[in-house]
């Protein structure tokens, strides 16, 4: 009875403190990240590298550097387990954190992107989705606080495209070729398909779809299929558990894996290892680069994990999906270092980060200085255009270990910035959004 | 016209013009069923034991399948590691016992499955505190090139699931019908109080039920880990399972395996040859449209047992 009388008081205590303001104190010096990951749940293998990536980032950046010029980096992880309600849920439960708010957002999700761009834009926090997404959101007239850097996955089916056209002696020989698209029944997995039938009707090849729903683990009658239809060559959009059921099931009909390519999201150890020596010759695409000899990475070693304050475990450090979420964090930092450079070294709001996203101009010494050469690319970003100029490399699983064996394939952004952005004049005229004029935007700095 | 040729006549005409190609997706789809038949069987053991619908049976699946790789990966040799998932999966059936389901004997059905939903989320839970969340690789040597049989490709790892499957259903036919502890099983699936007349232990029973659940659980885990690599992905096979019992019945095993093929054969037919017609990824929800209709006619399923309750 004793012990009943101490708790609720120990509560009540606990709930008058909190009222009457005696909750957390926040520094007034500090600038706050929102993080929205996936650790549970059946896509949790793929959300857990990222999460720690990104959080070794922050962490490495606060012990090494005190933070960002002084201004000392604090976030909070709210698990979404890749569901597109408990992501918003996330967003409006963080989004006014102190001391200014939630700086930017990364949803980590096609699907939640989609859900917040008119809540984000409402609230004026720019949403940095980093190679996913939506990709006519490139378009920053109409897109005014969603970012797409470095690629989107209309550059990306096209850069895959480019490179079958290589395999095949040019990109005049894939007239004729049969190319399919196995993809995840969902936002993501449908992202691709309008550049891969544009390019089909410019170059000639035929496209044929074979949507997989989620979570994609019976595949069986998609890949008979393939095997009847006998595509030359296969790509893949898939997420989580879909990736290495498709790449067993490929196995299994006996497609040649130097003919299966997938995007980067369908490329990392979680998504081969499991198929074993099935998944030799398996290839995805990249747009950065993959391992941990890059100093930024021996830095989190250095400054994370030796003291014993990593996240995950020191031989998962330099995975691809790994390495992606530094870069997300270092691409985070760098623009809100742009901000502060305009509005002072001082906590930002969530407009000011928008601003350094829009100036990010991220060049090859900044990132040598950063300790990310050859893991990051230079990334240059306008009031038009907020995916820049990242390229993308194909890389091949060996059985043990991925191998890029492309050199940087350069998108056909002429041709998609046009599509970019009829398709968003179209979503402009259907949600009564008037397109900024970029040449007063640039006029008024 | 032309989509009511497309659906009623065209799939049919393609099978008759591809009759190798209609064999090869049904021969698939038969294995198939099987895989989902050994999720079923879980489900199955424990409603005809105790009238209790398991939703904690997939996380079962994958909370056996990654204790196996763990010790696997620990270090322990392949039949050491076997020993100790069985050692665990019984113990489990002890703990849920005692913990969940005697303290609500007599409770209503839907407290029961509410209780399961408990269980499953504390499995997850434990799963990944113990394991971890990565994807585990699970090799049990059988090959995954394609092997074709006069011209006809089958699943080399759907193949081996038939076999294990077929293995299991004749163990548990015989254990029901010559052991003891079976007959004793039956006799509480058929009538609780008159089991209990004539001595037979209820809370025992109970026991031995979500053991062999548990060992179900581990072969199916088992060959969807080897499948799919041991992930908590493994937990969402129930879906799978769930059509089969509502065309099997919940409480029939021959229902499950039945029920299992049915729903492999006809959603890779549905994908296959309907798909390119209504819009591919149909597989998954095809099985449950086949279910609602079959409900319609058949509300206990193939072999369920019929529901007469006087009003």
């Amino acid at each position: 009875m004793k012990l009943r009388k101490l708790a609720v008081g120990l509560a009540l205590t606990g709930a008058i403190g909190w009222a009457t303001g005696g909750g957390p104190v926040f520094a007034q010096n500090e600038q706050f990240i929102p993080r929205l990951v996936y650790r549970t749940g059946p896509y949790a293998p793929d959300g857990i590298p990222f999460a720690n990536g990104y959080a070794d980032y922050l962490d490495m950046i606060n012990a090494r550097d005190g933070g960002v010029n002084g201004i000392k980096i604090t976030y909070e992880e709210c698990e979404t387990g890749y569901n597109n309600d408990r992501g918003v849920e996330c967003y409006e439960r963080l989004k006014n954190h102190p001391p200014t708010g939630a700086s930017l957002v990364d949803p980590l999700s096609t699907g939640i992107t989609y859900a917040l761009i008119g809540r984000a834009t409402a609230d004026k926090i720019p949403v940095v989705s980093m190679g996913y997404g939506r990709a006519d959101a490139s378009y920053g007239p109409v897109f005014r606080y969603v970012f797409t850097f470095p690629v989107t996955y209309w550059a990306g089916a096209d850069a895959i495209i480019e490179y079958i056209g290589s395999q095949v002696g040019g990109m005049d020989k894939l007239k004729g070729k049969k190319i399919a698209l196995v993809y995840l029944n969902a936002a993501y997995g449908k992202e691709p398909i309008p550049t891969l039938k544009a390019l089909a009707a410019r170059y000639g090849y035929i496209f044929t779809g074979y949507a997989v729903n989620s979570p994609g683990i019976d595949q069986q009658a998609t890949w008979l299929q393939i095997h009847q239809a006998n595509p030359d060559y296969v790509l893949m959009w898939g997420w989580g558990v879909m990736n290495s059921t498709a790449i067993k099931d490929a196995a299994s009909v006996g497609y040649p894996m130097d003919h299966f390519i997938g995007i980067w999201w369908s490329g990392d150890n979680p998504d081969v290892e499991p198929a074993g020596m099935a998944a030799k010759g398996y290839k995805a695409a990249e747009f950065h680069g993959v391992g941990a000899n890059y100093p930024v990475i021996q830095d989190i070693l250095k400054y994370v994990y030796d003291k014993g304050h990593g996240h995950g475990t020191k031989s998962s450090v330099g995975g691809p999906l790994y390495d992606r979420g530094v870069i997300n964090a270092i691409y985070d930092m760098a623009a809100l270092r742009t901000a502060q450079k305009k509005f002072g070294d001082k906590p930002l709001t969530g407009e000011q980060v928008r601003w350094g996203l829009e100036n990010l101009d991220l060049t090859d010494a900044q990132i040598k200085a950063l300790g990310g050469e050859g893991l990051v690319t230079p990334i240059h970003l306008s009031c038009e255009d907020h995916e820049g100029n990242g390229n993308v490399r194909i890389s091949q699983w060996d059985g043990k270990t991925w191998h890029m064996i492309t050199g940087w394939i350069v998108p056909d952004r002429t041709f998609l910035r046009e599509m970019y952005k009829e398709s968003a004049m179209q979503y402009a005229k259907e949600n009564n959004i008037t397109p900024v004029n970029c040449a007063e935007v640039h006029a008024s700095r | 016209m032309h989509i009511l040729y497309a659906i009623l006549i065209g799939p049919f005409v393609t099978m008759a013009r591809e009759p190798a190609f209609l064999i090869e997706v049904l021969i698939g789809g038969l294995l198939a069923g099987v895989m989902y038949s050994l999720v079923a069987l879980g489900f199955v053991l424990i409603y005809k034991a105790s009238g209790v619908f398991n939703y904690a049976q997939g996380t079962m699946v994958l909370f056996a399948a990654l204790t196996f790789v763990g010790m696997l990966e620990a270090g322990l040799p392949v039949l050491l590691s076997l020993i100790a998932v069985i050692a665990v999966m019984i113990v489990l059936a002890f703990a849920v016992e005692r913990v969940v389901l005697r303290p609500l004997v007599n409770q209503s059905e839907i407290i029961l499955f509410m209780s399961t939903l408990g269980i499953s989320y504390f499995l997850v839970g434990l799963g990944q505190i113990l394991w971890g969340g990565d994807v585990h690789p699970l090799d049990i040597g059988i090959p995954s090139g394609p092997l074709t049989v006069h011209g006809i490709l089958i699943n080399q790892l759907d193949l081996y699931a038939a076999i294990v499957a077929g293995t299991l259903v004749v163990a548990l036919a015989l254990f029901f019908q010559k052991t003891r502890v079976g007959r004793a099983l039956r006799a509480v699936a058929d009538d609780h109080q008159a089991a209990m007349s004539v001595g037979i232990p209820l809370k025992q029973i109970w026991v031995v039920t979500w053991a062999i659940a548990g060992l179900v659980a581990l072969a199916a885990g088992i060959m969807w880990g080897a499948s799919l690599g041991v992930q908590f992905s493994l937990a969402l096979v129930a879906l799978k399972a769930l059509p089969v019992l509502i065309l099997g019945g919940f409480t029939s095993i021959p229902g499950a395996i039945v029920g299992g093929l049915i729903v492999g054969a006809a959603e890779k037919l549905g994908e296959v040859f309907w798909g390119p017609v209504i819009g591919s990824g149909v597989e998954d929800w095809f099985a449950y449209i086949l279910a609602l209709i079959f409900l319609l006619f058949r509300p206990q399923g193939l072999f369920g047992e019929r529901i007469i309750e006087r009003v």
